[in-house]
Protein backbone atom coordinates (compact mmCIF):
# COMPACT_ATOMS: atom_id res chain seq x y z
CA UNK A 1 0.00 0.00 0.00
CA UNK A 2 2.67 2.61 0.88
CA UNK A 3 4.30 1.85 -2.45
CA UNK A 4 1.20 3.13 -4.23
CA UNK A 5 1.23 6.33 -2.19
CA UNK A 6 4.90 6.95 -2.87
CA UNK A 7 4.36 6.40 -6.56
CA UNK A 8 1.43 8.80 -6.64
CA UNK A 9 3.30 11.46 -4.66
CA UNK A 10 6.32 11.15 -6.92
CA UNK A 11 4.20 11.50 -10.01
CA UNK A 12 2.48 14.60 -8.62
CA UNK A 13 5.79 16.16 -7.62
CA UNK A 14 7.27 15.50 -11.04
CA UNK A 15 4.31 17.18 -12.75
CA UNK A 16 4.68 20.19 -10.46
CA UNK A 17 8.40 20.36 -11.25
CA UNK A 18 7.68 20.12 -14.97
CA UNK A 19 5.28 23.07 -14.82
CA UNK A 20 7.75 25.07 -12.71
CA UNK A 21 10.51 24.32 -15.21
CA UNK A 22 8.44 25.38 -18.20
CA UNK A 23 7.30 28.56 -16.41
CA UNK A 24 10.80 29.48 -15.28
CA UNK A 25 12.32 28.84 -18.70
CA UNK A 26 9.68 31.00 -20.36
CA UNK A 27 10.25 33.81 -17.86
CA UNK A 28 14.04 33.63 -18.15
CA UNK A 29 13.82 33.75 -21.92
CA UNK A 30 11.43 36.72 -22.02
CA UNK A 31 13.51 38.53 -19.38
CA UNK A 32 16.62 38.03 -21.50
CA UNK A 33 15.14 39.33 -24.75
CA UNK A 34 13.39 42.30 -23.10
CA UNK A 35 16.29 43.40 -20.88
CA UNK A 36 18.01 45.68 -23.39
CA UNK A 37 14.85 47.36 -24.77
CA UNK A 38 13.61 47.96 -21.22
CA UNK A 39 16.91 49.53 -20.13
CA UNK A 40 16.89 51.67 -23.27
CA UNK A 41 13.31 52.85 -22.79
CA UNK A 42 13.91 53.60 -19.11
CA UNK A 43 16.96 55.66 -20.05
CA UNK A 44 14.88 57.46 -22.66
CA UNK A 45 12.13 58.23 -20.16
CA UNK A 46 14.69 59.47 -17.64
CA UNK A 47 16.36 61.66 -20.26
CA UNK A 48 12.99 63.16 -21.20
CA UNK A 49 12.50 64.06 -17.55
CA UNK A 50 16.02 65.50 -17.25
CA UNK A 51 15.44 67.57 -20.37
CA UNK A 52 12.59 69.37 -18.59
CA UNK A 53 14.90 70.67 -15.88
CA UNK A 54 18.26 70.82 -17.67
CA UNK A 55 17.70 71.93 -21.28
CA UNK A 56 19.83 70.42 -24.01
CA UNK A 57 21.71 73.67 -24.64
CA UNK A 58 23.03 73.59 -21.08
CA UNK A 59 25.19 70.51 -21.56
CA UNK A 60 26.98 68.47 -24.18
CA UNK A 61 27.90 65.44 -22.07
CA UNK A 62 25.80 62.29 -21.64
CA UNK A 63 24.00 63.08 -18.37
CA UNK A 64 23.16 59.48 -17.58
CA UNK A 65 26.82 58.47 -17.68
CA UNK A 66 28.28 61.40 -15.71
CA UNK A 67 26.86 60.16 -12.45
CA UNK A 68 28.16 59.78 -8.91
CA UNK A 69 26.65 58.02 -5.91
CA UNK A 70 25.98 59.83 -2.67
CA UNK A 71 25.79 58.03 0.66
CA UNK A 72 22.74 58.74 2.85
CA UNK A 73 22.76 62.37 3.97
CA UNK A 74 20.20 64.10 6.18
CA UNK A 75 20.11 67.11 3.86
CA UNK A 76 19.13 64.93 0.90
CA UNK A 77 16.82 62.75 2.96
CA UNK A 78 18.03 59.60 1.23
CA UNK A 79 18.24 56.40 3.23
CA UNK A 80 20.02 54.45 0.51
CA UNK A 81 22.54 55.53 -2.10
CA UNK A 82 21.25 58.41 -4.18
CA UNK A 83 22.53 59.63 -7.55
CA UNK A 84 23.85 62.96 -8.74
CA UNK A 85 24.06 63.66 -12.49
CA UNK A 86 26.46 66.34 -13.70
CA UNK A 87 25.83 68.57 -16.70
CA UNK A 88 28.88 70.03 -18.41
CA UNK A 89 29.32 72.24 -21.45
CA UNK A 90 32.71 71.95 -23.16
CA UNK A 91 34.04 70.43 -19.96
CA UNK A 92 32.89 73.31 -17.77
CA UNK A 93 30.48 72.42 -14.91
CA UNK A 94 27.02 73.83 -15.64
CA UNK A 95 24.53 72.13 -13.34
CA UNK A 96 23.81 69.07 -11.22
CA UNK A 97 20.67 67.00 -10.89
CA UNK A 98 20.29 65.62 -7.37
CA UNK A 99 17.91 62.90 -6.26
CA UNK A 100 16.38 63.81 -2.93
CA UNK A 101 13.55 62.66 -0.69
CA UNK A 102 11.03 64.73 1.26
CA UNK A 103 10.33 62.26 4.05
CA UNK A 104 7.42 64.15 5.62
CA UNK A 105 4.76 64.11 2.91
CA UNK A 106 1.13 63.49 3.83
CA UNK A 107 1.55 59.82 3.00
CA UNK A 108 5.17 58.86 2.97
CA UNK A 109 8.19 59.80 0.95
CA UNK A 110 8.08 62.24 -1.94
CA UNK A 111 10.95 61.54 -4.32
CA UNK A 112 12.33 64.64 -5.99
CA UNK A 113 14.77 65.56 -8.73
CA UNK A 114 16.35 68.96 -8.10
CA UNK A 115 18.48 70.56 -10.80
CA UNK A 116 20.80 73.32 -9.56
CA UNK A 117 22.95 75.50 -11.78
CA UNK A 118 26.57 75.98 -10.80
CA UNK A 119 25.77 79.49 -9.50
CA UNK A 120 23.36 77.99 -6.95
CA UNK A 121 20.05 78.87 -8.62
CA UNK A 122 17.43 76.23 -9.23
CA UNK A 123 17.05 75.17 -12.83
CA UNK A 124 14.04 73.02 -12.13
CA UNK A 125 12.39 70.62 -9.70
CA UNK A 126 10.30 67.55 -10.56
CA UNK A 127 8.51 64.96 -8.49
CA UNK A 128 9.71 61.46 -9.37
CA UNK A 129 7.30 59.51 -7.20
CA UNK A 130 4.79 60.28 -4.49
CA UNK A 131 1.81 58.75 -2.71
CA UNK A 132 -0.06 61.99 -1.92
CA UNK A 133 -3.86 62.03 -2.01
CA UNK A 134 -5.15 61.96 -5.61
CA UNK A 135 -6.96 65.17 -6.47
CA UNK A 136 -5.71 66.92 -3.34
CA UNK A 137 -1.98 66.75 -2.69
CA UNK A 138 -0.94 65.62 -6.14
CA UNK A 139 -0.69 69.13 -7.59
CA UNK A 140 3.05 68.98 -6.84
CA UNK A 141 3.23 66.67 -9.86
CA UNK A 142 3.85 68.51 -13.14
CA UNK A 143 1.17 66.40 -14.86
CA UNK A 144 -1.44 67.95 -12.54
CA UNK A 145 -0.33 71.56 -12.18
CA UNK A 146 2.63 73.83 -12.72
CA UNK A 147 3.00 74.46 -8.97
CA UNK A 148 6.46 72.87 -8.94
CA UNK A 149 7.74 75.48 -11.41
CA UNK A 150 7.71 78.27 -8.82
CA UNK A 151 11.09 77.06 -7.57
CA UNK A 152 12.71 77.89 -10.91
CA UNK A 153 15.40 80.54 -10.58
CA UNK A 154 15.40 80.67 -6.80
CA UNK A 155 18.44 80.16 -4.64
CA UNK A 156 19.51 80.41 -1.02
CA UNK A 157 20.23 84.12 -1.57
CA UNK A 158 17.11 84.99 -3.59
CA UNK A 159 14.87 84.30 -0.64
CA UNK A 160 15.69 84.53 3.05
CA UNK A 161 15.51 81.32 5.07
CA UNK A 162 12.33 82.38 6.87
CA UNK A 163 10.62 82.93 3.51
CA UNK A 164 11.35 79.37 2.31
CA UNK A 165 7.94 78.31 3.53
CA UNK A 166 4.42 78.12 2.15
CA UNK A 167 2.43 81.35 2.45
CA UNK A 168 0.29 79.88 5.20
CA UNK A 169 3.41 79.60 7.39
CA UNK A 170 4.54 83.14 6.58
CA UNK A 171 6.71 82.21 3.61
CA UNK A 172 6.49 83.09 -0.05
CA UNK A 173 5.52 79.83 -1.73
CA UNK A 174 2.01 79.27 -3.02
CA UNK A 175 -0.04 76.30 -1.91
CA UNK A 176 -3.56 75.08 -2.51
CA UNK A 177 -6.12 75.24 0.26
CA UNK A 178 -6.80 71.86 1.81
CA UNK A 179 -3.36 70.42 1.15
CA UNK A 180 -0.61 72.22 3.03
CA UNK A 181 1.41 69.31 4.38
CA UNK A 182 2.50 68.17 0.92
CA UNK A 183 3.88 71.52 -0.38
CA UNK A 184 5.38 72.23 3.04
CA UNK A 185 7.39 69.00 2.78
CA UNK A 186 8.53 69.78 -0.77
CA UNK A 187 9.58 73.35 0.02
CA UNK A 188 11.54 72.16 3.04
CA UNK A 189 13.25 69.40 1.07
CA UNK A 190 14.20 71.68 -1.83
CA UNK A 191 15.72 74.18 0.61
CA UNK A 192 17.75 71.42 2.23
CA UNK A 193 19.03 70.28 -1.17
CA UNK A 194 20.21 73.85 -1.81
CA UNK A 195 22.05 73.80 1.51
CA UNK A 196 23.63 70.48 0.55
CA UNK A 197 24.75 71.94 -2.76
CA UNK A 198 26.20 75.00 -1.02
CA UNK A 199 28.39 72.79 1.18
CA UNK A 200 29.43 70.29 -1.50
CA UNK A 201 29.52 72.50 -4.59
CA UNK A 202 33.17 71.88 -5.42
CA UNK A 203 33.32 68.18 -4.67
CA UNK A 204 30.09 67.39 -6.54
CA UNK A 205 31.75 68.27 -9.83
CA UNK A 206 35.23 67.01 -8.94
CA UNK A 207 34.48 63.44 -7.89
CA UNK A 208 35.18 60.76 -10.48
CA UNK A 209 32.25 58.91 -12.04
CA UNK A 210 31.17 56.01 -9.85
CA UNK A 211 32.11 52.89 -11.76
CA UNK A 212 30.51 50.33 -9.50
CA UNK A 213 27.25 49.91 -11.34
CA UNK A 214 26.43 51.53 -14.66
CA UNK A 215 22.97 53.03 -14.31
CA UNK A 216 21.98 52.21 -17.86
CA UNK A 217 23.31 50.20 -20.73
CA UNK A 218 26.08 52.04 -22.54
CA UNK A 219 25.33 53.80 -25.77
CA UNK A 220 21.74 54.84 -25.15
CA UNK A 221 22.27 58.18 -23.47
CA UNK A 222 20.70 61.26 -25.04
CA UNK B 1 -23.67 28.06 -30.66
CA UNK B 2 -26.01 28.67 -27.76
CA UNK B 3 -23.22 27.54 -25.43
CA UNK B 4 -21.08 30.45 -26.65
CA UNK B 5 -24.02 32.79 -26.29
CA UNK B 6 -24.39 31.67 -22.70
CA UNK B 7 -20.69 32.27 -22.01
CA UNK B 8 -21.00 35.80 -23.35
CA UNK B 9 -24.18 36.42 -21.35
CA UNK B 10 -22.61 35.09 -18.18
CA UNK B 11 -19.52 37.26 -18.53
CA UNK B 12 -21.33 40.45 -19.40
CA UNK B 13 -24.38 40.19 -17.18
CA UNK B 14 -25.53 37.08 -15.32
CA UNK B 15 -22.21 36.20 -13.68
CA UNK B 16 -20.52 39.59 -14.09
CA UNK B 17 -17.29 39.49 -12.05
CA UNK B 18 -17.61 43.09 -10.91
CA UNK B 19 -21.18 43.23 -9.64
CA UNK B 20 -22.26 39.58 -9.21
CA UNK B 21 -19.26 37.42 -8.37
CA UNK B 22 -17.60 40.32 -6.55
CA UNK B 23 -14.19 38.81 -7.09
CA UNK B 24 -11.08 40.91 -7.41
CA UNK B 25 -12.46 43.86 -5.47
CA UNK B 26 -9.02 45.12 -4.52
CA UNK B 27 -8.06 46.48 -7.96
CA UNK B 28 -11.71 47.29 -8.71
CA UNK B 29 -11.86 49.69 -5.80
CA UNK B 30 -8.30 50.98 -5.84
CA UNK B 31 -7.80 51.83 -9.48
CA UNK B 32 -11.15 53.25 -10.59
CA UNK B 33 -10.44 56.88 -9.77
CA UNK B 34 -10.90 57.88 -13.41
CA UNK B 35 -12.68 56.42 -16.42
CA UNK B 36 -9.45 55.92 -18.34
CA UNK B 37 -7.83 54.10 -15.41
CA UNK B 38 -10.78 51.74 -15.06
CA UNK B 39 -10.94 51.01 -18.77
CA UNK B 40 -7.19 50.39 -19.02
CA UNK B 41 -7.02 48.00 -16.08
CA UNK B 42 -10.14 46.22 -17.33
CA UNK B 43 -8.72 45.60 -20.78
CA UNK B 44 -5.38 44.43 -19.38
CA UNK B 45 -7.23 42.02 -17.08
CA UNK B 46 -9.33 40.71 -19.98
CA UNK B 47 -6.15 39.96 -21.92
CA UNK B 48 -4.58 38.11 -18.99
CA UNK B 49 -7.78 36.15 -18.34
CA UNK B 50 -8.11 35.04 -21.96
CA UNK B 51 -4.42 34.07 -22.01
CA UNK B 52 -4.47 32.17 -18.71
CA UNK B 53 -7.69 30.31 -19.56
CA UNK B 54 -6.21 29.47 -22.94
CA UNK B 55 -2.97 28.24 -21.37
CA UNK B 56 -4.58 26.01 -18.74
CA UNK B 57 -7.37 24.46 -20.80
CA UNK B 58 -5.21 22.39 -23.22
CA UNK B 59 -3.17 20.84 -20.39
CA UNK B 60 -6.05 20.42 -17.93
CA UNK B 61 -5.99 16.61 -18.15
CA UNK B 62 -2.35 16.46 -17.02
CA UNK B 63 -2.85 18.50 -13.87
CA UNK B 64 -3.59 16.31 -10.83
CA UNK B 65 -6.35 17.61 -8.59
CA UNK B 66 -4.11 17.92 -5.51
CA UNK B 67 -1.73 20.42 -7.07
CA UNK B 68 -4.06 22.24 -9.44
CA UNK B 69 -4.10 25.51 -7.49
CA UNK B 70 -0.30 25.93 -7.27
CA UNK B 71 -0.02 25.03 -10.94
CA UNK B 72 -2.70 27.57 -11.88
CA UNK B 73 -1.02 30.28 -9.82
CA UNK B 74 2.31 29.45 -11.43
CA UNK B 75 0.83 29.70 -14.91
CA UNK B 76 -0.95 32.99 -14.16
CA UNK B 77 2.08 34.57 -12.49
CA UNK B 78 4.38 33.55 -15.33
CA UNK B 79 1.94 34.85 -17.95
CA UNK B 80 1.44 38.17 -16.21
CA UNK B 81 5.19 38.66 -15.84
CA UNK B 82 5.72 37.87 -19.51
CA UNK B 83 3.01 40.35 -20.53
CA UNK B 84 4.41 42.96 -18.14
CA UNK B 85 7.95 42.60 -19.50
CA UNK B 86 6.79 42.61 -23.11
CA UNK B 87 4.68 45.74 -22.73
CA UNK B 88 7.54 47.44 -20.90
CA UNK B 89 9.97 46.60 -23.67
CA UNK B 90 7.84 47.14 -26.74
CA UNK B 91 5.09 49.59 -25.75
CA UNK B 92 6.62 51.96 -23.24
CA UNK B 93 3.89 54.66 -23.27
CA UNK B 94 1.29 52.00 -22.51
CA UNK B 95 3.48 50.64 -19.75
CA UNK B 96 3.78 54.03 -18.09
CA UNK B 97 0.01 54.03 -17.69
CA UNK B 98 -0.71 50.36 -17.03
CA UNK B 99 2.62 49.57 -15.42
CA UNK B 100 1.44 49.75 -11.84
CA UNK B 101 -1.76 47.84 -12.62
CA UNK B 102 -0.35 44.83 -14.43
CA UNK B 103 1.33 43.24 -11.37
CA UNK B 104 -1.97 43.86 -9.55
CA UNK B 105 -3.67 41.45 -11.94
CA UNK B 106 -1.75 38.53 -10.40
CA UNK B 107 -3.49 39.09 -7.09
CA UNK B 108 -6.88 39.50 -8.75
CA UNK B 109 -8.66 36.31 -7.72
CA UNK B 110 -11.11 36.52 -10.63
CA UNK B 111 -8.33 35.24 -12.89
CA UNK B 112 -7.74 32.17 -10.71
CA UNK B 113 -11.48 31.71 -10.25
CA UNK B 114 -12.16 31.46 -13.99
CA UNK B 115 -9.22 29.11 -14.55
CA UNK B 116 -10.40 26.87 -11.71
CA UNK B 117 -14.12 26.91 -12.46
CA UNK B 118 -14.09 27.06 -16.26
CA UNK B 119 -10.80 26.41 -18.05
CA UNK B 120 -10.06 23.34 -15.91
CA UNK B 121 -13.28 21.71 -17.16
CA UNK B 122 -13.72 22.95 -20.74
CA UNK B 123 -11.94 22.83 -24.07
CA UNK B 124 -9.65 25.70 -25.18
CA UNK B 125 -11.95 27.74 -27.44
CA UNK B 126 -14.82 28.20 -24.97
CA UNK B 127 -12.22 28.76 -22.23
CA UNK B 128 -10.54 31.63 -24.04
CA UNK B 129 -13.94 33.12 -24.80
CA UNK B 130 -15.00 32.77 -21.16
CA UNK B 131 -11.82 34.45 -19.90
CA UNK B 132 -12.16 37.27 -22.37
CA UNK B 133 -15.88 37.89 -21.83
CA UNK B 134 -15.48 37.79 -18.05
CA UNK B 135 -12.70 40.33 -18.49
CA UNK B 136 -14.91 42.52 -20.67
CA UNK B 137 -17.70 42.24 -18.09
CA UNK B 138 -15.26 43.45 -15.46
CA UNK B 139 -14.09 46.20 -17.82
CA UNK B 140 -17.67 47.48 -18.14
CA UNK B 141 -18.01 47.75 -14.37
CA UNK B 142 -14.57 49.34 -13.93
CA UNK B 143 -15.26 51.88 -16.67
CA UNK B 144 -18.68 52.79 -15.29
CA UNK B 145 -17.35 53.05 -11.75
CA UNK B 146 -14.33 55.06 -12.89
CA UNK B 147 -16.54 57.37 -14.93
CA UNK B 148 -18.94 57.92 -12.01
CA UNK B 149 -16.15 58.67 -9.56
CA UNK B 150 -14.34 60.96 -11.97
CA UNK B 151 -17.52 62.86 -12.84
CA UNK B 152 -18.56 63.39 -9.24
CA UNK B 153 -15.05 63.77 -7.85
CA UNK B 154 -13.48 66.07 -10.43
CA UNK B 155 -16.22 67.11 -12.83
CA UNK B 156 -14.34 65.74 -15.85
CA UNK B 157 -14.39 62.65 -18.06
CA UNK B 158 -11.53 60.94 -19.89
CA UNK B 159 -8.80 62.78 -17.94
CA UNK B 160 -5.51 60.96 -18.39
CA UNK B 161 -6.42 59.84 -21.91
CA UNK B 162 -3.37 61.76 -23.14
CA UNK B 163 -1.19 59.34 -21.19
CA UNK B 164 -2.59 56.43 -23.20
CA UNK B 165 -2.89 57.95 -26.66
CA UNK B 166 -0.22 60.67 -26.55
CA UNK B 167 -0.44 64.41 -25.82
CA UNK B 168 -2.71 65.04 -28.83
CA UNK B 169 -5.51 63.09 -27.20
CA UNK B 170 -5.72 65.69 -24.43
CA UNK B 171 -8.43 67.43 -26.50
CA UNK B 172 -10.78 64.53 -25.73
CA UNK B 173 -10.84 65.38 -22.03
CA UNK B 174 -14.35 66.60 -21.29
CA UNK B 175 -14.89 69.12 -18.55
CA UNK B 176 -18.49 68.36 -17.70
CA UNK B 177 -18.81 70.78 -14.83
CA UNK B 178 -16.69 73.89 -15.42
CA UNK B 179 -15.05 75.58 -12.43
CA UNK B 180 -15.77 72.55 -10.26
CA UNK B 181 -14.01 72.39 -6.93
CA UNK B 182 -14.10 68.64 -6.68
CA UNK B 183 -15.86 66.27 -4.33
CA UNK B 184 -13.02 64.39 -2.71
CA UNK B 185 -15.15 61.63 -1.20
CA UNK B 186 -15.81 60.18 -4.64
CA UNK B 187 -12.08 59.91 -5.38
CA UNK B 188 -11.15 58.41 -2.01
CA UNK B 189 -11.83 54.73 -1.15
CA UNK B 190 -15.32 55.34 0.35
CA UNK B 191 -16.42 56.69 -3.01
CA UNK B 192 -15.39 53.38 -4.58
CA UNK B 193 -17.52 51.39 -2.14
CA UNK B 194 -20.54 53.68 -2.52
CA UNK B 195 -20.22 53.68 -6.32
CA UNK B 196 -19.93 49.90 -6.47
CA UNK B 197 -22.93 49.53 -4.17
CA UNK B 198 -24.98 51.75 -6.49
CA UNK B 199 -23.96 49.65 -9.50
CA UNK B 200 -24.85 46.38 -7.75
CA UNK B 201 -28.19 47.83 -6.66
CA UNK B 202 -28.99 49.01 -10.20
CA UNK B 203 -28.13 45.60 -11.64
CA UNK B 204 -30.38 43.87 -9.11
CA UNK B 205 -33.15 46.40 -9.73
CA UNK B 206 -33.07 45.71 -13.48
CA UNK B 207 -33.08 41.95 -12.83
CA UNK B 208 -36.05 42.21 -10.47
CA UNK B 209 -38.03 44.33 -12.91
CA UNK B 210 -37.31 41.78 -15.61
CA UNK B 211 -38.32 38.89 -13.38
CA UNK B 212 -41.50 40.68 -12.34
CA UNK B 213 -42.54 41.42 -15.91
CA UNK B 214 -41.72 37.85 -16.96
CA UNK B 215 -43.94 36.57 -14.17
CA UNK B 216 -46.75 38.88 -15.22
CA UNK B 217 -46.35 37.71 -18.83
CA UNK B 218 -46.59 34.06 -17.87
CA UNK B 219 -49.92 34.58 -16.13
CA UNK B 220 -51.74 36.69 -18.68
CA UNK B 221 -55.13 35.01 -18.37
CA UNK B 222 -55.61 34.90 -14.64
CA UNK B 223 -54.27 38.11 -13.15
CA UNK B 224 -57.01 38.29 -10.52
CA UNK B 225 -56.72 34.72 -9.39
CA UNK B 226 -53.04 34.92 -8.79
CA UNK B 227 -53.38 36.14 -5.23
Amino acid sequence: MPKEIVKHALKTALIMIAFALVGTTMLAYVYKITKTPIAASEAKARMALFRQIVPDDMHDNPLLEDVIEIAPDPLLGNRTVSHVYRARLAGEPMAVILEAIAPDGYSGDIKLLVAIRVDGTISGVRVLAHKETPGLGDYIDITHSSWIKQFDGHSLSSRAVELWKVKKDGGQFDYMAGATITPRAVVKAVHKVLEYFEIHRESLFAVEVTESEPVVAAGVAS
Amino acid sequence: MSAYKEIVGNGLWKQNPGVVQLLGLCPTLAVTTTLVNGLSLGLATALVMAASNGAVSPVRRYIPDEIRVPVFILVIAALVSVIDLSINAFALPLHQVLGIFIPLIVVNCIVLARVESFAAKNSPVPSVLDGFMMGIGLTLVLTLLGGMRELVGRGTLFSGIDLVFGPDAAQFIVTVIPDYHGFLLAILPPGAFIGLALLIASKNWVDQRKAASAKADSLPLAPVASH
